[in-house]
């Protein structure tokens, strides 16, 4: 199997949607979900394979001097992953289907969330560190676009540019660190640095690296403090929320940690770092979900809380917590995707998602009803769904976690109930209690709405109940990838009576506990948190941006004021100073130009230029100035041709001919006379400025060809232009073949400047219709 | 606005601008063996369209050309990037030149490569740059 071909027709598939969209419409959403099934069972039939321990590597060389190759690794957690992606994946387009379906711009959201796809896939399928960072730029620029998706909302807008800032920053800080992991290992590919974690470890680099692809982790994964971007990715679309923001973007952190646990893992710093970043945001999330209205928000902050636990066991890093961690992604993903579904579903058919409004509907939409409830007993983790067996691991994991497991385990079971409690709190909330009176009157939600939870809860049912066939393939070859080493393991739903299931026993009677007296308990929690928990981290940090704003523009205004002569008047002068400087200082003042082989006719072309050049300056008329410069233009081309250059000659011809066109075309609309505008300081001024320009020019061109500091390139261009390049003229051969990268950047450059222009000329505002 | 242009100066363009067509495809033909290329070749066709606009009116020449000058901009750069892309088909990296010879009737050989290509990208880009900015400004009153 090509693994790029996996990653590539996603790509591919994003590109056709406007072509597909216009002509198949509002099924278009059916028909994409097709493509991450068929995904999802090629990648399902790898799994005896890699459970066999033949993992696939593929290679193709991308820059292979800096060792960048397009490289892709499919071993038990990047299969892993790929599964929970493409599977998902299938769902949410069949959810999209109905949910956009009357959305203006939905060719443009399945353009958006294909893309998604594509670079996901890419993350977790890649085995070159710097290919992974690429794939994960495409996922946080996917991820803006698809918050701000709804881009007449400035709050959208705002929650976009946010997410994008943080995952942006955390990117950047990643690249240097992967970068100083390349440096240190020598190789940037996965399989390599897996062998090569000793050498990491006793590098003297290896605590800057970690603490900076920790911040790409971290911020991608909505570790606190950056948690904050994730509640407010909540104004993307619920598809995206269920999608992105809650089964595989923000787990995209805990898989690069996973994936770098075998070579960075195990020491002080990485077990501190990611236990408290993790603890931490457990604790935050689970307590802030607990006191939300929004469906969404609540399902947002239960997700970071979910990814602190994540990260936390990844930290604490034993088999145990390991097999917790990969465990509890499965099940973390089947819940909170369906959640998010169930919270979209309730939100397009009833008209909101706000607690507060919501209430008693169980008997018009029993079949929405009974997906969440099984999906919360997941959640809550209740037997037998899987969510219990995650929760049991975890625990188990903590209590036998080196040196802090008491510690670990009250966090733990803190943590959890609060997940109880804002379990039933949802699902009471919605199904149960008084009937309220939403926006449109309840009643089931659409089909396809209901396809998604349906099934990710029965998986979750059925992985609990038959964990041995359903569950154990699939996560003891992600455990071992992480652990590096084999793994004899076996997963039951019932482990006996013991610590642990006292454990989970205490934590479901509190969260009850907490759930019955929720009334209270919130109240007394919101007036609390508006005491003491006044920080609004959103807030802070966008206060933040603007104040870095304020501060550039200031200082931008000192150096771009906007006015064009200024701007030439300072490059003039500290080139032309700087340049006189370093003539004085290091060549002395002997100009050793042989004046007598110079032909008559070039100096009389210098007279005619210099006669040219004085009466540009003097003329009172624009169109005089203009044609005498033309005529310097022609005379310097004619020097050209003297010399040999015919084809800057022709060139300079060429383009002092169009110059001259278009200077007369604006002149045209300008008044004919020429006033005078600057007083004659100013003009003496810019004299003797323009003379010590002109001086230094003239000052480089005769010290050029003195001045030798390396052999110059052009005698291998005069070597290989016909050999290597087929071309006989050489500035041709330069432009289109040694130097192509080149032309290509000014071509571009050049098209942005005709359409700078355009828009300058053509785009004129609107007036608007009401007026 | 009334015709303040000559009937000699409209004969000339009109006759002129195929001319110059011609030769600057020839310029932009030669150019990787004699003096010319795709950017000497693309001013050369620009102008031609530039004189006739100027004897005429911008829509007239827009009328003339084959593609408009946006489509222009684009097709160039798309030629470019083709060109560049083609040798990664083959397995070279990004940009290798690669030449073949065509063999035509009457013993002519005819020798291209994807240089050559890039060459006529630059030519369209340069068409499309130059006419993009000169008719507005010509579309100014």
């Amino acid at each position: 199997m090509q693994l790029i071909r996996i990653v590539g027709v996603v790509f591919f598939l994003a590109f056709l949607t406007p072509f597909i969209d216009k002509r198949l419409g509002k099924i278009s959403g059916y028909l994409y979900a097709l493509l991450p099934a068929l995904l999802f069972t090629l990648l399902l039939k790898q799994l005896p394979d890699i459970i066999d321990r033949h993992f696939i590597i593929q290679s193709i060389d991308w820059f292979p001097l800096l060792h960048v190759h397009l490289s892709f690794y499919l071993d038990g957690l990047s299969l892993l992953f790929a599964l929970l992606i493409t599977g998902m994946g299938t769902l949410v387009f069949i959810y999209s289907g109905y949910y956009m379906q009357h959305y203006p711009m939905r060719g443009r959201f399945y353009f958006y969330i294909l893309l998604f796809m594509g670079a996901m896939l890419g993350l977790v399928l890649a085995n070159n560190l710097i290919t992974l960072f690429l794939f994960w730029e495409i996922t946080s620029f996917s991820s803006f676009l698809l918050i701000g998706f709804n881009h007449e909302r400035p709050e959208a807008r705002a929650a976009a540019l946010q997410a994008l800032l943080i995952t942006g920053f955390g990117g950047l800080a990643m690249l240097a660190g992967f970068v100083l992991l390349g440096n240190v290992a020598g190789s940037y590919e996965l399989t390599d640095l897996l062998q090569d974690g000793a050498v990491v470890k006793g590098s003297k680099m290896y605590m800057p690296l970690v603490l900076l692809i920790l911040a790409g982790a971290f911020t991608k994964s909505a570790q606190f403090p950056f948690h904050f971007w994730l509640p407010g990715a909540m104004e993307a679309p619920t598809p995206v929320s269920a999608y992105l923001h809650s089964a595989t973007m923000v787990k995209a952190g805990i898989y690069l940690l996973a994936r770098l646990q075998p070579i960075l893992g195990g020491t002080d710093l990485w077990q501190f770092s990611l236990g408290l970043a993790g603890a931490m945001t457990m604790l935050v999330g689970a307590y802030f979900a607990f006191t939300q209205f929004d469906l969404k928000k609540i399902l947002a902050y239960t997700t970071i809380s979910a990814l602190g636990m994540l990260v936390l066991l990844v930290g604490i890093g034993t088999e145990l917590a390991i097999t917790a961690m990969v465990i509890f992604l499965i099940v973390h993903s089947l819940y909170k995707g369906a959640l998010f579904m169930i919270a979209g579903a309730i939100d397009k058919t009833v008209g909101t998602r706000d607690i507060r409004h919501l209430g008693g509907m169980w008997p018009v939409m029993p079949v929405a009803a009974v997906a969440t409830f099984l999906t919360l007993f997941s959640m809550a983790g209740l037997p037998p769904f899987l969510g219990f067996i995650g929760k049991e691991v975890i625990y188990d994991a903590k209590v036998q976690a080196p040196e802090i497991a008491v510690y670990l385990a009250i966090l733990a079971v803190a943590a959890n109930i609060f997940m109880v409690a804002v379990a039933f709190l949802f699902g009471h909330g919605v199904f149960f209690g008084k009937k309220k009176d939403p926006p449109k009157i309840p009643r089931e939600p659409a089909i396809p709405l209901l396809i998604g939870p349906v099934v990710l809860s029965v998986t979750s049912l059925f992985m609990g109940i038959y964990p041995a066939i359903l569950t154990q393939p699939l996560v003891l070859p992600a455990i071992d990838a992480v652990n590096a080493s084999p793994v004899k393991l076996h997963i039951q739903l019932w482990h006996g009576l013991n610590l642990v299931f006292l454990l989970s026993v205490i934590t479901v009677t509190l969260g009850l506990t907490l759930f019955f007296f929720r009334k209270p308990a919130t109240k007394a929690l919101r007036k609390f948190n508006q005491r003491y928990f006044k920080i609004e981290f959103a807030d802070l940090f966008r206060k933040l941006v603007e104040s870095f704003l304020s501060f550039t523009k200031r200082h931008t205004e000192v150096v771009q004021h906007g006015y064009h002569r200024f701007y030439l008047m300072l490059i003039f002068i500290v080139s032309s100073l700087l340049v006189w400087y370093q003539i004085y200082h290091t060549r002395g003042w002997g100009f050793e130009a042989n004046w007598e082989e110079v032909p008559f006719y070039l100096i009389g072309i210098s007279l005619l230029i210099i006669t040219a050049a004085l009466g540009a300056v003097f003329t009172r008329s624009r169109l005089v100035a203009i044609i005498l410069l033309g005529v310097i233009g022609y005379a310097m081309a004619f020097i050209f041709i003297l010399y040999g250059a015919v084809d800057v000659a022709i060139t300079l011809i060429l383009v002092e001919t169009l110059v001259l066109v278009l200077f007369v075309m604006v002149v045209y609309h300008l008044p004919s006379y020429m006033p005078k505008y600057s007083r004659p300081t100013s003009r003496i001024r810019d004299g003797i400025i323009a003379l010590v320009f002109g001086g230094f020019m003239t000052a480089l061109v005769l010290k050029a060809e003195f001045i030798k500091i390396s052999p110059p390139i052009s005698d291998y261009f005069l070597k290989e232009a016909f050999t290597k390049g087929h071309g006989r003229n050489i500035v041709n051969v330069i432009l289109v073949d040694f130097r192509g990268l080149d032309t290509m950047g000014e071509t571009v450059v050049l098209m942005i400047a005709a359409i700078g222009v355009f828009s300058l000329l053509k785009l004129k505002p609107k007036k608007k219709k009401e007026e | 606005m009334s015709n303040p242009y000559s009937n000699i100066f409209r004969i000339a363009a009109t006759k002129l601008r195929p001319l110059l067509f011609i030769l600057s495809l020839i310029v932009l033909y030669r150019g990787h063996q004699q003096p010319g290329g795709g950017f000497i070749g693309g001013l050369m066709a620009a102008s031609a369209y530039i004189l006739y606009a100027l004897a005429f009116n911008s829509a007239e020449a827009r009328r003339k050309l084959p593609l408009s000058t946006s489509a222009l901009l684009g097709t160039g750069l798309a030629v470019i990037l083709v060109s560049g892309l083609l040798s990664v088909l083959a397995g070279e990296p990004f940009m290798t030149g690669m030449w073949t010879t065509l063999h035509l009737p009457f013993g002519q050989e005819l020798h291209l490569g994807t240089p050559v290509l890039f060459d006529a990208g630059v030519y369209l880009a340069v068409i499309g740059v130059l006419l993009t900015i000169m008719f507005d400004i010509i579309d100014i009153e």
